[in-house]
């Protein structure tokens, strides 16, 4: 299937309005006829939730947790971007497109892009209706901050929660619609299938986690807001319930999922521990503004920090981008701070560590004025390492945060399965090959609030959708699926935890397909996968049954999600030969180290289509243009 | 370090519970709480055992999702700390550990410390918000805020909705929880069109869903992993009686929508 991106023509300022005028719409009267399944309640599909349910759609949204409220974009901390230019410091549509576009390092969608730097001033007008606690200053204004090296400050914040606080605006839009009885609510279910009928998107199968009963929905259209997949590498950021199986199953029934290689690893996160430690935290970026990124000039360089004199230390980033200095953007800061604890300097017990060091701004600026900034990230960083970082330097290293690749979507947000629309982080469209900070909350809302309610009435008012109920055979076929691949764990009865599975394929994931990638390692990766994946068919250990809760019988089947995913994760990054973003391989560099991207043969995004586990998948393209935007070598020396 | 555990296993909303001993054995003092029982339950299901269900997800103490009593206090010892922030280095070799889940009527215990919380969103469904549609907002600089009321608001609006001030109550109140929401709305000029049809409805709704009356103990307080002052209580009350005395045309189900 040729990939259609459906960019509307016209000047790229034109575009959006001119599709919002151009699409159908669904009488008033009529949407209450429409039936949509919102798979999610993130910032994306709670937003989506919240906004299809006041237009008078059927909504039936669905989520893991028990409640709504606990999707994991409540832990976002930094904030999120618009272009308002409230502070008078030159900010614009233009610049925030301009921005997010160099950021991607020219592998995002320009349209897309250009659209979503439009919505961004609407984002902040609905959010603080809505009485979302935004930062104010003294006269009553809204408070802006500079973030992630953006040279404007258009950044909204509430403390150090605006994830929270945005989420839970939407949670409460969406309650209300709840209320309402717009919104029909199902949580404690995982999305194990979709369901396609006559070629479109018509349902979904989940299990009730409380029940384990396998239940059938049917709907008019599927919107999925499930998030990225960060979590395949065991260890990261995200949410320890946070997965890739809700995604990976409509790939499976003929979603393509595109540029699966484009990992975020956020430079910020406190060091790992230990074998026992079940996830990472961020220390937001924000810290970067005042703090300084050194380690020892000196290789095991075992002395303390407060030991080392201030010109036996090596402030790289500093040094090697004097310019933006630490507040490059991510990728470029993960990648330094890997490539000095390669040679050796990296500090801590592990060696795998880099000192983020508050001592200038506090001797500047004063304690009391760090503690107001900061308090709550400080608290946080003593509370799990039990080192206080007014005294010290905090130690912080690279760690697996957020997924710019994902289902691909047309301009339309639809997947190549007809009706079945992909929200947010899970889908691949807007940030590229990097992400830029509080980027990823204006996206979540923008696909929610903004581009689903438009894009989906012209879907639903275009296509011919007859009847279908429960009783269909798809919905027996998929059902019968899921239930036997629920057993088939079960049956396993081996010796082996999902844990451990996990990982091990978190370890691989993240040596071979993490901060430097080689043609060697992934193949080596590629080879190790199915391995493991038979490895977990046959050894497996799930004790207890499926009728009721069992979150051990939950992770089983996420885990083996992950061990198919990884593979086109690895493949895709075999298959794109050139460094882009967060996508860095060792073979294609400057010579001074910074990621060497090929326009010439990689300018487009890759898009797999899916032929059975263990089968190479297809690689399809759709071609990128930069009319707006010229591509050149990002520099931020 | 090695523990002795004591931990409520019931294996279903309608069975009977019990305290069951485990041995929790090369403990590190980094792990965080929740990752001591994540190695508990490695043992259990390498042993074919069940293991023990409980809820978390973050594991960054802002979600809510966590949450068990741990030797008699919800989300255990520390103050303004989620269970799952809760470090090992905080017990000593040999202590012994009581693990229980929340104990509340609106919160029927689902699976050993497993309970559900759908009560909460009720409550919110009833008027925790502001009504406005996705698209008519003026714009935000239009509405000054006061920063004052904003900080205050934020105070409120902190609540992760996590559950621990019931399960600290002696009456089961959700008082504080249903007070953060209303004071976060109602010290900002967007909640002021609905204040009061906003408190009257929560109220309603919270003592309908089967919590019980708040009798001004402040143990909610002590263990609210994000400092939520029982001062909002007071507020919930007096916007309560407010809303109460002022007669006005009050429709059933004439908030929602």
């Amino acid at each position: 299937m040729a990939l259609d991106s459906k960019i509307p023509g016209g000047p790229i300022a034109d575009k959006w309005d001119r599709h919002k005028f151009e699409s159908k719409l669904v009488s008033p009267a009529n949407r209450r006829k429409f039936t949509v399944i919102v798979v999610g309640t993130g910032l994306a599909g709670g937003a989506a939730s919240a906004a299809l349910g006041e237009l008078g759609y059927n909504v039936k949204t669905f989520c893991i947790h028990d409640s709504p409220r606990r999707a994991h974009s409540i832990a976002a901390q930094g904030g999120i971007n618009a272009a308002k230019n409230y502070r008078n410091d030159g900010d614009s549509v233009e610049r925030l497109f301009y921005d997010t576009v160099k950021g991607g390092d020219y592998r995002a969608r320009e349209a897309n892009v250009y659209r979503l730097a439009q919505v961004s001033v609407d984002i902040i007008d609905q959010c603080v209706a809505q009485g979302v606690p935004f930062a104010r200053e003294y006269g009553g204004l809204l408070d802006n901050r500079s973030f992630g090296g953006a040279q404007v400050s258009r950044t909204f914040y509430a403390r150090g929660q605006t994830g929270q606080q945005l989420l839970i605006g939407a949670y409460q839009s969406m309650m209300r619609q709840v209320e309402a009885g717009t919104v029909e609510l199902f949580p404690q279910r995982e999305m194990l299938d979709l369901v396609v009928i006559d070629g479109k998107a018509r349902g979904i199968i989940t299990r009730n986690l409380v029940t384990g009963e396998i239940e059938k929905h049917w709907g008019d259209a599927v919107c999925l807001g499930t998030g990225g997949y960060g979590t395949a590498y065991y260890l990261s950021t995200n949410a320890v319930n946070s997965n890739v199986t809700a995604a990976w199953r409509c790939h499976k029934r003929g979603a393509y999922f595109a540029n699966p290689c484009f990992t975020q690893i956020h430079p910020t996160c406190i060091p790992v521990s230990g074998d026992h430690q079940s996830k990472l935290t961020l220390m937001s970026e924000s810290l970067r503004n005042d703090g300084r990124v050194w380690v020892p000039k000196k290789h095991a360089d075992t002395r303390k920090p407060d030991q080392i004199p201030e010109d036996e230390r090596d402030y790289y980033l500093e040094r090697r981008y004097p310019s933006f200095g630490n507040l490059v953007p991510r990728d470029v800061a993960s990648r330094a701070a890997k490539a000095v604890c390669d040679e050796g300097r990296g500090v801590g017990e592990t060696g795998l560590a880099v000192y983020l060091d508050f001592g200038d701004s506090i001797r500047r600026l004063g304690e009391d004025t760090i503690r107001a900034r900061y308090g709550n990230l400080f608290d946080m960083y003593e509370k799990i390492t039990d080192e206080n970082p007014y005294k010290m330097p905090m130690r912080i290293f690279p760690a697996v945060h957020y997924t710019m690749g994902g289902l691909w979507v047309d301009y339309n947000l639809m997947s190549t399965v007809p009706g079945l629309h992909v929200l947010g982080e899970a889908n691949f469209s807007d940030h590229g090959a990097n992400r830029l900070g509080a980027s990823a909350l204006m996206q979540g809302l923008a696909d929610g609030y903004f581009v689903l309610p438009y894009t989906l009435a012209h879907y639903l008012a275009s296509t011919p959708l007859p009847k279908v109920t429960t009783d269909h055979p798809a919905f027996a076929e998929a059902a019968a699926g899921t239930q036997d691949r629920i057993n088939r764990i079960l049956a396993v009865k081996g010796d082996r935890t999902p844990r451990e599975i996990h990982r091990e394929l978190g370890k691989l994931l993240w040596n071979k397909v993490g901060m430097g990638r080689t043609a060697e390692g992934l193949q080596e990766a590629l080879a190790r996968i199915p391995a493991m994946r038979e490895e977990f068919w046959a050894r497996v250990a799930v004790p207890g049954d499926a009728n009721n809760v069992n979150k051990n019988l939950e992770y089983a089947g996420r885990v083996a999600d992950y061990l198919e995913f990884a593979e086109l994760l690895a493949r895709d990054a075999l298959e794109r030969r050139e460094s882009c973003g967060g996508h860095f391989r060792e073979e294609f560099q400057t010579a001074e180290g910074e990621a060497q991207r090929d326009d010439e043969q990689f300018m487009h995004a890759a898009a797999w289509e899916f032929h059975g586990v263990g089968t190479t998948p297809t690689r399809h393209v759709e071609p990128l243009q930069f009319e707006h935007v010229k591509p050149s070598q990002r520099s931020y020396k | 370090m090695n523990l002795h555990l004591k931990v409520w296993r019931q294996a279903g909303p309608d069975t009977q519970g019990r305290l069951v001993d485990y041995e929790a054995q090369n403990i590190h003092t980094d792990m965080s709480f929740l990752e001591m029982l994540d190695v508990v339950n490695e043992d259990l299901i390498k042993k074919g055992e069940d293991p023990i269900a409980f809820d978390s997800d973050c594991r960054e103490g802002i979600c809510g999702t966590c949450g068990c009593v741990v030797n008699g206090v919800p989300h255990g010892p520390d103050r303004g700390t989620t269970v799952c922030q809760l470090h090992m280095r905080r017990f000593k070799d040999g202590d012994t550990i009581v693990i229980e889940p929340w104990r509340a009527r609106a919160f029927p215990i689902l699976k050993d410390l497993v309970v559900d919380r759908t009560a909460l969103d009720k409550i919110i469904s009833a008027g925790g918000y502001t009504s406005i549609n996705v698209g008519a907002a003026p714009d935000g600089n239009a509405i000054l805020v006061p920063k004052e009321a904003s900080d205050e608001a934020m105070n409120f609006a902190a609540c992760i909705g996590c559950g621990a001030c019931v399960a600290a109550c002696k009456n089961a109140s959700a008082a504080l929880f249903t007070s953060a929401k209303v004071s976060h709305l109602a010290l900002l000029p967007q909640g002021q069109v609905e204040r009061d049809l906003r408190v009257v409805a929560m109220v309603e709704t919270m003592d309908a869903a089967g919590f019980g009356a708040c009798s001004n103990e402040g143990e909610c307080e002590a263990v609210c992993p994000k400092g939520i002052k029982i001062e909002g209580i007071a507020r919930m009350n007096r916007e309560y009686l407010r809303a109460s005395v002022v007669p006005r045309p009050m429709p059933q189900g004439a908030f929602a929508g």
